[in-house]
């Protein structure tokens, strides 16, 4: 067992881990994080994607002991005082989401995108999220959702979005 | 308190922004992996490596001894080898159906097959103690090629049944009495020089489906009902068929499917995990878990497709069907599946498509191999169908020489001719396929692109454009009972839904379809808004749970909202009526002065009037109510369809082909359906996007492969290859409408068309780029490395001098009709 402190969400958790135990059975298990979801097992599908430090890693290949002394945030994180993140919102606005499974690792991945570039063409969109798959949506809406976001969180856009854009250029780390 | 004063615009029709969503970006979610119960125990299940092989002997000592390990069963420890699982459909009264067992017990018949099973305090304690499990094996010859699994002498899977065919279903339209006789058809058509014989064998591959969350099940035994907690497409069904499968009184067990991450047919099943779930559970009178990995479910969840189809058409020269005959093997896999005997017998309605074809055959041989056994994935039996008789569309004009919308512009059932009984014997009530594909046409810009084809053909260009269409319908809204009756089936195809009315004028509305990602709260909320004049957010539909749903036959075949949501229609009414002659009281009025609208009644020619919200109040409190009727507005009501329903549209693909290494990019890719009336058009362009996806993967990416000992090679999400964002190109959607005559709302169904059309547009579009260069076909999918070979072994069997004649407009697919012998399905084919 290896003792380990996160903060996840903004809240801080002491625990002893088995040194094997993935972070996402981590969140999930240990600390009831169950929106952070498994898709497989070779980290393809992305659906475990969550920010660590500020960057989107797909938790199902990170160790539990490799968050200790880290901030994590995951899909449950993201809305503050009932204001759902802009990427969130674009989501809904879009319909970028069908069955939802995939949708919580698309959104932090997306999120990841655009503090890479804050303003990215149709095709590094579609190459930023190449690492998560989704069964229902054929994609095209998730790209048109992260393309409304991107515009929202400009700088200079309303600001309430870009209260949000600021939260997520910081790293999440609440 | 309530809002009737404002009654609501019109719901149906609009984009509404979908309920479910709040939960889902949230991560407020209920998968069935996420619940976690007191004293949750886990299990794993130990699986045959082997193809095919007698079981010798299971060694559980050195997994029991594994601390957290709390029982390791073996199929007789649980009965689990006496299990029969459920086939629904018995497609020919002598047809074979093995015993599926939930463990096997003396041999396994496909690798993947659970031979036992780990309880243990966490999943991880059981996977790792499940490797502990030795079992000793006695390797038996594979059976996996479908015609020499059909030849004498063959291996048999099951040799208890004393055959590796499964079942042979035939349609013939000349005994049907429904059209002319094949064999004289096409006899006619030998000895015809005004006619042409077209004979193709097309390979429809094997694939999985994939939903995104693995499946799962929860079984909680200590409440006076069991409570399985699944991720189900299908909780009624599972319900009963857990009851008649078990013995369990049905009314002692309650089915749950909580939030399901997507099916696409493949969660329409009673999973022999599901059935090892609860006899474990009952067992040790504790709850208990199973989740699959991805590389489980990919190996052992069910499969999809996989036919051998040859298909012989005649035609008359000037482009006139005159028969058509198919001839399928379907591989079934190890084992039945619920409905998997049935699926291919689906496509009999579906080769004769949108066209008039005077003669038809249909002959399906169902046969065992041992694979993982196949079963419903999106589309069912329609996708194979339209991708055999579109691709004859475009190889029957290549022949002769007739640009291939011409083609079939010729054949199909024009608009004045519906309603038009089919030679199938489907009676297709509506449809304008000259709207959508002139839309389409012109959306696509159809002859700019074969211009730029003509010019990189001329150009000699590394990159090669190719055009493929597919004009297609199907049948949706499964489906009337009295159908499936003569079709074999072991249910009916109806649908329930209830109106509760709350005393604060709220609606709950109960539903007997199981929604999994295709956002019936949001369409059904709209469609009960407009019935009953209340405003969206008043309304909540609940599903999935036999204990609030107790009647409901779930979520397939597009059948949600062309059935399911026509029993919510029929309760609304209900509730109307029974409102009626307490509202005639509330207003001192009699109900022949009463018209409903808006979500009030009124006294017609007054002012006078009360809403429906009212009402449900005042049968709440009771105080006065006319004598002789119940204080209650609640209402049910079964819909049984009298038909089927029939979506139709053009699907147009461009893509480029790198002639050098093979690769296809999409290009543009335009469809125009004919879904009937839209209740949500976000809803419908989201199913069409998504439907695209997997039918452009069928032809470009997919294939659940495997080697000669029967191992499957595809086994994880790096070798079974899903598109990803970056595979894929945004595409250009549009609707025509005619609305549906066969139910009230005029609604036709979405959820499978995208896949149905667009794969045969695809491959079709792949061999029009690189025809001229003497490739004639491409197995699916037509990966970068087929392609190249193709057009490799292709090399001197065209001469390049051809290019700028096939090139001319008006020359057919853009290829030579000289290349392609008579019934030639070789050369050039992989
Ligand atoms: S669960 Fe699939 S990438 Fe992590
Ligand atoms: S919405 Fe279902 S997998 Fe993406």
């Amino acid at each position: 067992m290896a003792r380990i402190r996160t903060t996840v969400d903004g809240l801080v958790y002491e625990d002893d881990v088995e040194p094997r135990m993935l972070l996402v059975q981590y969140l999930r298990e240990r600390l009831g994080k169950t929106g952070t979801v498994i898709g497989c097992d070779t980290s393809n599908c992305g659906a475990c994607t969550v920010h660590l430090d500020g960057l989107s890693v797909k938790s199902c290949s990170v160790l539990a002991v490799q968050a200790n002394g880290s901030e994590v945030l995951t899909i449950e994180g993201l809305e503050r005082d009932g204001q759902l993140h802009p990427m969130q919102q674009a989501f809904h606005d879009n319909h970028a989401l069908q069955c939802g499974y995939c949708t919580p690792g698309m959104i932090m991945q997306s999120i990841d995108l655009l503090g890479e570039n804050p303003d990215p063409s149709e095709q590094e969109i579609r190459e930023g999220i190449e690492g998560n798959l989704c069964r229902c949506t054929g994609y095209q809406n998730i790209v048109r959702a992260v393309q409304d976001a991107a515009s929202k969180m400009k700088p200079g856009a309303s600001p309430t979005a870009e209260a949000g854009a600021k939260q997520t250029v910081a790293g999440g780390g609440a | 308190m309530t809002t009737t004063e404002n009654a609501p615009t019109q719901e149906i029709g609009r984009d509404r922004r979908r309920k479910e969503d709040r939960r889902l970006i949230t991560g407020r979610t209920r998968w069935t992996d996420n619940q976690a119960l007191t004293g949750l125990l886990h299990i794993s299940v130990v699986r045959s490596p082997f193809a095919h092989a007698e079981i010798k002997g299971i060694d559980t000592s050195a997994a029991k001894q594994v601390p957290g390990v709390v029982a390791v069963y073996t199929a007789a420890d649980l009965g689990a080898d006496q299990v029969q699982l459920p086939c629904a459909w018995p497609v020919t009264k002598d047809m074979k159906a093995p015993q599926r067992p939930a463990l096997a017990g003396s041999r396994v018949n496909f690798a993947g097959e659970g031979v036992a099973v780990v309880v243990a305090r966490s999943a991880a304690i059981a996977k790792d103690a499940a490797e502990q499990v030795e079992v000793d094996y006695d390797e038996l010859e594979p059976v996996l090629d479908m015609e020499a699994a059909l030849a004498d002498g063959a291996t048999l899977v099951h040799p208890e049944i004393g055959t590796n065919a499964n079942a042979q279903w035939v349609f013939d339209s000349g005994e049907a009495g429904s059209g002319g006789s094949v064999a004289e058809a096409l006899q006619k058509a030998e000895s015809d020089d005004d006619q042409i014989i077209v004979k193709r064998r097309f390979r429809q591959q094997r694939l999985v489906p994939v939903f995104m969350e693995p499946r799962s099940t929860v079984v909680d035994p200590s409440g006076e009902q069991l409570v399985m907690w699944s991720s189900t497409q299908v909780p009624h069904i599972l319900k009963t068929m857990l009851a008649l499968t078990l013995g369990l009184p049905e009314h002692k067990v309650r089915v749950i499917a909580p939030d399901v991450g997507g099916g696409f047919g493949g969660k329409i099943a009673v999973a022999p995990e599901e059935v090892l779930t609860l006899l474990v559970a009952q067992k040790l009178g504790k709850p208990v878990k199973w989740t699959e990995t991805r590389s489980e479910s990919l190996l052992t969840a069910h499969h999809g497709r996989d036919q051998i189809q040859d298909l012989t058409m005649s035609v008359t020269k000037d482009g006139t069907i005159t028969g058509l005959d198919v001839k399928l093997l379907a591989d079934m896999g190890a084992y039945l599946g619920l409905v998997g005997p049935g699926v291919p017998i689906l496509g009999a309605f579906m080769f004769n498509a949108i066209y008039k074809i005077p003669a038809y055959r249909f002959d399906c041989t169902n046969v065992f191999t041992t694979k993982t056994l196949t079963d419903a994935y999106r589309g069912a039996g329609r996708p194979e169908a339209t991708f055999g008789i579109e691709r004859l569309m475009d190889e029957a004009a290549l022949e002769l020489g007739m640009e291939p919308m011409e083609f079939r512009r010729k054949n199909w059932i024009k608009h004045e001719e519906f309603p038009y009984t089919t030679v199938s014997t489907l009676t297709y009530d509506t449809g304008n396929y000259e709207a959508a594909t002139d839309q389409a046409l012109q959306m696509f810009d159809y002859d700019g692109l074969r211009r730029e084809q003509q010019e990189r053909r001329e150009r000699g260009d590394v990159k090669q454009l190719g055009i493929g269409i597919s004009t297609f319908t199907e049948m949706c809204g499964l489906a009337p009972s009295r159908v499936l009756g003569s079709l074999d089936y072991g249910a009916g195809g109806w649908e329930t839904a209830a109106i509760r009315m709350l005393p604060t004028g709220k609606a709950e509305v109960v539903v007997g379809v199981s929604p999994h990602g295709q956002g019936h709260e949001t369409a059904f909320s709209q469609i009960v808004a407009d019935q009953l004049g209340v405003p969206f957010d008043d309304v909540e539909i609940l599903h999935g749970d036999t204990q609030s749903s107790y009647r409901g036959l779930d979520t397939y075949g597009s059948r949600s909202l062309a059935v399911g949501g026509i029993a919510v229609v029929k309760a609304a009414e209900k509730v109307i009526e029974k409102a009626k002659p307490i509202a005639a009281h509330m207003l001192e009025a009699s109900e022949g002065d009463l018209e409903f609208s808006g979500g009030r009644f009124t006294v017609k020619g007054t002012d006078k009037g009360v809403g429906i919200q009212d009402i449900a109040l005042a049968v709440f409190a009771a105080h006065d109510y006319p004598e002789g009727i119940e204080p209650d507005i609640d209402a049910h009501a079964t819909f049984d369809p009298e038909n089927f329903s029939f979506p139709h549209g053009t699907h147009l693909c461009a893509v480029e082909v790198d002639t050098e290494t093979g690769f296809v990019q999409l290009y543009k890719y335009v469809c125009v359906d004919d879904v009937g009336n839209v209740i949500n058009p976000l809803i419908v362009e989201g199913q069409v996007h998504g439907g695209l996806a997997q039918g452009i993967a069928q032809a470009l990416f997919e294939e659940a492969a495997y080697d000669d000992q029967g191992t499957l090679l595809s086994g994880t999400l790096v070798d079974y290859t899903l598109p990803t964002a970056a595979d894929l190109i945004s595409f250009d959607t549009a609707n025509t409408t005619t609305a549906s005559t066969t139910n009230p709302l005029g609604v036709k169904g979405v959820g499978e068309a995208g896949t149905i059309a667009s794969t045969p547009a695809v491959v079709n579009s792949v061999l029009d780029a690189i025809r001229h260069l003497g490739v004639k076909d491409i197995d699916m999918p037509t990966t970068p490395y087929r392609v190249w070979t193709a057009i490799n072994d292709a090399k001197g069997t065209a001469g390049r001098g051809d290019e700028a004649n096939v090139a001319s407009p008006g020359a057919g697919l853009g290829s030579t009709a000289s290349d392609i012998s008579k019934g030639d399905t070789q050369g050039g084919h992989l």
